[in-house]
């Protein structure tokens, strides 16, 4: 699998449902921020340092003997089409940043899964990025540093003793490291608990935001959850930190599914099948509408009440639902409403089929 | 995912703030963040998520002085960084440091934020295997320099002699290392 293919297919490696704790966590995240000595950070770089830094970091990836680095497929961002950059944001392999920035010297490392993803000149020089499905935050930090050690052997990066690695902004300076899990939380949210959650968290040095949240709620109750700090803690503190909490949460969004199970089994019930029969049936579908009754959906799959559907496939609806998705999947450019139509015509058949 | 504000840049800054036990998101650019940033940090007893720059600054120098105005210099320290040429005022106002050598030349405006951002000064975490044996040697060169000055003044010259063959060594090292 190339980048054509990770273009073309549904799923990549996050979306595949598998991992520890899958029921709530639906991925984990790591991303090392790392930069070149003698070079400007990449906000400063103009076309000719821009294609140094581009043609430095390429050569490194063609020299090195690590195997890890040779299943990496390296293009610039000007070789692929503003659809395909927005494909590879929506499936969270590229930032909104660099899917829309023009700079020819921007570009991408994938791996064959999709599991790993290098930004080249971004807010910093390197951006390695590893993304697994379920709670995997240890495997996907060895994953990040193995490919950082590898480049690191051919690489000359910024690096202070006293401050560690050098990025452009100061809140990700040290470890340049942040790491993160996208939690699905409806029965926290449906117990008004969200806003305590919240609260408590960023006083262990942790943050949540929604992850397509514009508005009031995070939409589809989807929440990610990250470090603060990466200056004077270690990387294994940092994950540590971060699972023991995700750990808690699980449990707390689990105890609470429970008791609505037992208190308002009918509302609960009700509330599920209801949307389950809008996405069934609904002929126009908002991706905000879509991602909350797909939240409903899933909630309901895995407390039993709908007959199982592949977590596989839930993850894959809630990237195949953003816009350029469904254009995609379309084959041209489309209005919003004929946006609409397209999305609920590719639930309705990816939930019935399966 | 767009600027909730210009509509027009990325939204590279999140802001979750709960108002009434209502929770309040706003996605911005670092530019219309930056101009926020001035007088969002005032309403209610928000909680600011995200540890954006603009706010980290906003805050770090009390509200009082508004950023587009930049910082007052209590400490004298370049007007430009000699690497890469970005004044400190320039960061104030985009929140990204010019290149690695920034962190130095204007170290002691840095160090101050980094405490507020991490509560920490100093790296605890990985050293890179090669550029990390580098920079423990090009300190040890300064180092050494600095002693070699010392010993010349003192006119101890035995030990300056024999500081100078040190700081040589060290430096044909770096060199072999430099060249691969
Ligand atoms: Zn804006
Ligand atoms: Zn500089």
């Amino acid at each position: 699998m190339s980048i054509a293919d990770i273009l073309d297919r549904k799923d990549v490696s996050w979306m595949d449902g598998s991992g520890p704790d899958s029921d709530i966590v639906i991925s984990s995240r790591v991303r090392l921020a790392r930069n070149l000595y003698k070079f400007p950070f990449p906000h400063l770089l103009n076309d000719t340092t821009g294609a140094e830094v581009m043609q430095q970091i390429s050569q490194a990836v063609n020299r090195s003997k690590d195997k890890v680095i040779k299943g990496l497929e390296l293009v610039t961002l000007d070789t692929l089409s503003a659809l395909d950059r927005k494909i590879l944001m929506e499936k969270h392999l590229i930032s909104p940043e660099h899917a829309i920035a023009s700079e020819p010297y921007r570009g991408l490392m994938v791996d064959k899964k999709g599991s790993l993803a290098v930004m080249i000149n971004e807010e910093d020089h390197l951006r390695i990025q590893c993304l697994l499905s379920g709670l995997q935050l240890n495997q996907a930090y060895k994953y990040a540093q193995t490919v950082d050690d590898a480049l690191e052997k051919l690489l000359d990066y910024a690096f202070s003793e006293k401050m560690g690695y050098l990025t452009a902004c100061p809140t990700n300076v040290g470890t340049g490291m942040r790491a993160s899990v996208m939690l699905h939380l409806p029965a926290m949210a449906l117990a008004n608990q969200i806003s305590s959650v919240v609260q408590s968290i960023t006083q262990v040095g942790l943050t949540v935001r929604g992850m397509y949240g514009e508005g009031t709620e995070a939409e589809g109750n989807l929440y990610q959850l990250s470090n603060q700090v990466t200056l004077g803690q270690t990387e294994e503190d940092i994950i540590n930190n971060l699972w023991v909490i995700t750990v808690q949460l699980a449990t707390q969004e689990r105890n609470l599914r429970e008791r609505l199970q037992k208190e308002i089994k009918y509302q609960i019930e009700d509330k599920v099948m209801r949307s389950y029969g809008l996405l069934t049936n609904a002929r126009l579908l908002t991706s905000a509408e879509a991602l909350s009754l797909l939240s409903d959906v899933r909630m309901g799959i895995e407390m039993g009440i709908l007959s199982p559907v592949k977590r596989e496939v839930l993850n894959q609806l809630i990237v195949a639902i953003n816009p350029s998705h469904v254009q995609k999947a379309a084959g041209r450019e489309l209005e919003p409403r004929e946006r609409d139509i397209k999305r609920a015509e590719i639930i309705k058949e990816k939930l019935l089929a399966s | 995912m767009y600027c909730d504000n210009c509509k027009e840049r990325p939204a590279t800054v999140h802001i979750t703030q709960i108002h009434n036990d209502k929770k309040v998101e706003m996605h911005l650019c670092e530019a219309c963040a930056a101009k926020k940033g001035t007088y969002e940090m005032n309403w209610g007893q928000g909680l600011t998520e995200g540890f954006t720059l603009p706010n980290l600054l906003s805050g770090f120098f009390g509200g009082a002085m508004p950023l587009v105005n930049g910082p007052v210099d209590t400490q004298p320290s370049p007007t430009s960084c000699p690497d890469c040429g970005m004044s400190f005022h320039q960061f104030t106002q985009t929140g990204r440091l010019g290149c690695g050598q920034c962190y130095d030349s204007y170290a002691s405006q840095i160090e101050p934020i980094l405490r507020r951002i991490h509560g920490n000064t100093r790296h605890l975490g990985r050293v890179p295997a090669r550029s990390g044996e580098k920079v423990r040697l090009q300190k040890t060169i300064k180092d050494l320099k600095k002693e070699l000055q010392d010993a010349v003044s003192r006119e101890e010259y035995e030990q300056a002699a024999e500081l100078r063959d040190r700081i040589k060594a060290l430096e044909r090292k770096k060199e072999m290392e430099e060249r691969g």
